[in-house]
């Protein structure tokens, strides 16, 4: 009503009082945006599963007070995304489980260099050279195998067994992503471009067969379409929860420094068009933080990558492993291992 | 709108021209033309599959006294709502070797099924999804067609079939066609079930070069091949299509149902059998999961927002698809000129390509031109648009070749204008046909999983994202409550129309 009253009296006195009110209004606007410089959200664009991530974000924004924004989605999908969208890309930081991935964006000079204080975290193996990216978890690439079908001491140790003709028609790979490319590159970089290619065409003359994800590779096992496959570890552990200690499918853990059992990461990287840098920077500081490390330790069945954490009970301990020795930034490019998967026939 | 659905071919040559000479060699490599050849394959029997399987069956439900025959429309048109990703793995967790109905048949001594992988798997699962495209706008024509037609066939001494042949089929050509066409674009665009069933056409190719080395523009050289087919297709159905007319001089009267007799039982479980195939595998593997999940007490995954949202956006691209697609119709039908069909086709092209090409297409256009709408809902429903305006196109040009212009003409000698005369007269003719292409959009719009990941506002979060979030970490009894609900919410559409047709005829 008040309003109304003063809408219809139009003196002049009103128009100065507007103008009062305006030019409060500016400056409350003014205020408003400054202050909003430090709360601004950051936006991460996150090619890891939601159902494992959100605790952890949430938690990130509770404790520091930055409001988070995170789009979920394929990591391949997300990186194209970012490339395609150029200058513009919403995204402070790109977050996946995918090494390649990483070493795209780096390659297209996407990723801007994070501190020394936050790289360091981490052994020198599991991050970008050029301190682009860093990796978060590790994950071991481990011969997954039906305990009907298979007694794991009879399982090979060595990943170069496995082209032997007795394997003919009973493994599965996911040549497509996420793990078996970089383990390509990593056979090319320690043996050399003509082995890597024969071991490739005498696994190609087992037939074996060819799964589009990790959840069909592992279903085909359980239900011994196949009897084992070359995997990431961690997969497994998902089906556990899912179908309870009777689901008959179990990993094979490389002990002995094999290139099989060639350990990964997920890792993260600021974006050179990210419009809040800082908190981006801050939010990886955070993943490397050891409340971190122990939720992936305990929630996601990965390996944290800092000292001093330990990994769930139910993986082997890291330095049991003895995991092959590879610089994880002298595989991140995968163009070479795409067109030697290619012309051996492994993949389309 | 035409300058629209242009984004992504337009995007893909662009991409595509970065290769320069070396396009040719990308193209010309044997997997490629393995690929090539599948793909042509593939596409050709799936399609005249769905028009084997589709006609009979919309014929029986719209003209034959089959019971519940509204029941039977809802259950046909179901698989078009099953996501591809979802059907692929259903598919296989029930089908392939050691699979749920091994698990069940192995009492009865089956020791090893047919396996599903391959050709003849990917034929039978993406004409299983499929076919309803073919169906939903049959349904939609058979409701149109004059009977008098057919009456006067069979009193001059024609059987009914001989009727049904000569008289009702061509009578159905242009619905036929567009289903057709919507059926082959789905194949050669089609990634989730054939690279699961491991039957490598170009799309998954296409997509293997994005994931293994995010090599833009190998893979939008592969993806040129698809522009070129559709443009086939849509060329061959241009050159057959004639100046032949679907309408008459008369008011169409509902037509009779034809008495099946002892037949109409046994056409009951003919019509229950291949809606089990494409819908009744999914639901029977949903069910088990939520049961699973329900037995455990875990997280059901689902909240009322997401279903909101879900129908939100589809609903909302279900509309503005319809309303682009009537003009470009309506110009391509009524105005004979040279612009008008050739506009009308060009907004096939985009609809051959794998989703994240015309993802990225719209993610390069979008974020690059007009940052303020970029991943905002407006801009989601836009994307939906372009990418489904193809579904809502065929079935309205189908009711459009089907309104006599006379009834137009008539109005306007009375003194109505243009406008006026499309909203009271023709627009209501062509109601049938509309919603049928309205509800195509809606059910391949509540699925669509892709542009949703890049595109949707964040946190909007849709009954396939949900999904997608639980099938990709296995955790299937979170998966099985949302993909109930995708189906529940796509049934309840599906009747919703059929009611109100009924209620206005």
């Amino acid at each position: 009503m008040s309003r109304m009253g003063v809408r219809m009296t139009r003196g002049p006195q009103v128009r100065g009082l507007a103008l009062l009110g305006a030019m409060l209004l500016a400056s409350a606007l003014v205020l408003a945006c400054s202050g909003d410089e430090e709360q601004r959200p950051l936006t991460v664009y996150a090619g890891r599963s939601e159902l494992l991530m959100k605790p952890l974000l949430e938690q990130f924004s509770k404790d520091t007070g930055i409001p988070i924004k995170v789009r979920y989605g394929d990591g391949t999908d997300l990186a194209l995304g970012i490339l395609e969208e150029g200058r513009n890309s919403p995204a402070d930081v790109y977050l996946t489980q995918d090494v390649g991935a990483l070493g795209a964006l780096q390659a297209e000079s996407r990723l801007t260099a994070l501190p020394e204080s936050t790289l360091t975290r981490v052994p020198a193996a599991f991050r970008s050279p050029d301190g682009q990216w860093v990796g978060l978890s590790g994950r071991a690439r481990v011969i997954v195998y039906n305990t009907d079908a298979i007694d794991p001491s009879t399982l090979p140790p060595t990943i170069f067994d496995y082209t032997k003709p007795e394997w003919r028609g009973r493994l599965g790979i996911v040549p497509r992503s996420d793990g078996f490319p970089e383990f390509v590159t990593a056979l090319r970089l320690t043996r050399g471009e003509a082995f890597a290619r024969q071991w490739l065409l005498d696994l190609k003359a087992n037939a074996p067969r060819i799964y589009p994800n990790n959840i069909a590779a592992i279903t085909a096992v359980k239900n011994r379409e196949i009897e084992a496959a070359f995997l990431n570890h961690y997969y497994l552990y998902r089906f556990l929860a899912e179908e309870g200690p009777g689901f008959k499918v179990r990993n094979y853990y490389f002990d002995n420094g094999d290139l099989g059992g060639l350990f990964l990461v997920s890792g993260a990287g600021v974006l050179d068009s990210a419009a809040n840098p800082e908190a981006g920077r801050r939010f990886i500081a955070y993943l490397l933080e050891k409340s971190a490390q122990e939720y992936f330790a305990a929630q996601t069945h990965e390996y944290p990558l800092v000292a001093g954490v330990a990994p769930g009970a139910e993986l082997p301990a890291l330095a049991s492993l003895k995991t092959p020795d590879i610089d994880l930034g002298d595989i991140q490019d995968l163009r070479g291992s795409l067109e030697l998967m290619r012309t051996t026939g492994i993949i389309p | 709108m035409t300058a629209f659905v242009l984004l992504p071919p337009a995007y893909l040559v662009l991409r595509a021209a970065s290769a320069g000479a070396g396009a040719l060699e990308v193209l010309a490599q044997p997997a490629a033309v393995a690929a090539l050849a599948r793909t042509i394959l593939l596409t050709l029997t799936v399609t005249s599959t769905c028009v084997v399987v589709a006609v009979p069956l919309a014929w029986l439900v719209m003209r034959s006294d089959i019971p519940f025959p509204r029941m039977l429309l809802a259950a046909l048109a179901l698989p078009l709502a099953v996501p591809s990703f979802v059907g692929g793995y259903v598919m296989i967790s029930a089908l392939s070797p050691g699979g749920l109905v091994q698990q069940v048949l192995q009492p009865l001594g089956v020791a090893r099924l047919p396996s599903i992988y391959g050709f003849w798997g990917a034929w039978a699962v993406l004409s299983a999804l499929s076919y309803p495209y073919v169906f939903l706008q049959v349904c939609a024509a058979l409701r149109r067609i004059d009977p008098a037609l057919e009456d006067a066939s069979r009193s001059l001494g024609q059987t009914a079939f001989a009727t049904f042949r000569r008289v009702t089929l061509p009578l159905l050509r242009p619905a036929v066609s567009a289903g057709g066409i919507l059926v082959a674009l789905y194949v050669l665009s089609e990634f989730g079930a054939v690279s699961m069933l491991r039957y490598d056409t170009l799309t998954p190719l296409v997509y293997v070069r994005y994931a293994t080395a995010f090599d833009r523009t190998s893979a939008a050289v592969l993806g040129l091949p698809l522009i070129g087919l559709a443009m086939l297709l849509v060329a061959a159905d241009g050159l057959t299509r004639g100046t032949a007319l679907y309408h008459t001089r008369s008011v169409a009267r509902t037509p009779a149902r034809r008495r099946l007799g002892a037949w109409r039982w046994v056409a009951f479980a003919g019509c229950l059998a291949v809606a089990a195939l494409g819908a009744g595998v999914p639901l029977a593997v949903t069910t088990y999961w939520l049961v699973r999940g329900v037995q455990r007490g875990g997280d059901l995954g689902v909240s009322l927002s997401t279903v909101e949202h879900t129908v939100r956006a589809a609903g909302a691209a279900a509309l503005l698809t319809v309303l682009a697609a009537l003009p470009l119709v309506w110009v391509s039908v009524r105005h004979r000129g040279r612009l008008g069909p050739v506009m009308e086709r060009a907004a096939y092209l985009g609809q051959s390509l794998p989703a994240i090409t015309i993802a990225l297409a719209v993610v390069f256009f979008a974020a690059r031109y007009v940052p303020p709408l970029y991943q905002t809902l407006g801009l989601l429903v836009v994307a939906y648009a372009v990418r489904f305006l193809p579904e809502a196109m065929g079935a309205s040009r189908t009711a459009l070749l089907q309104v006599n212009p006379s009834s137009e003409e008539a109005a306007r000698s009375l003194g109505a204008g243009a406008l006026r005369t499309f909203a009271r007269v023709t627009a209501p003719q062509m109601l049938p046909g509309v919603s049928a292409g309205a509800l195509l959009v809606f059910l391949t719009a509540v699925k669509e999983l892709p542009m949703t990941l890049l595109l949707s506002p964040i946190g909007y979060d849709t009954l396939a994202t949900r999904i997608w979030t639980a099938t990709s970490e296995a955790q299937f009894s979170m998966a099985a409550l949302p993909s109930l609900l995708l189906l529940a919410t796509s049934t309840l559409a599906v009747l919703m129309l059929v009611r109100r047709e009924e209620h206005s005829s």
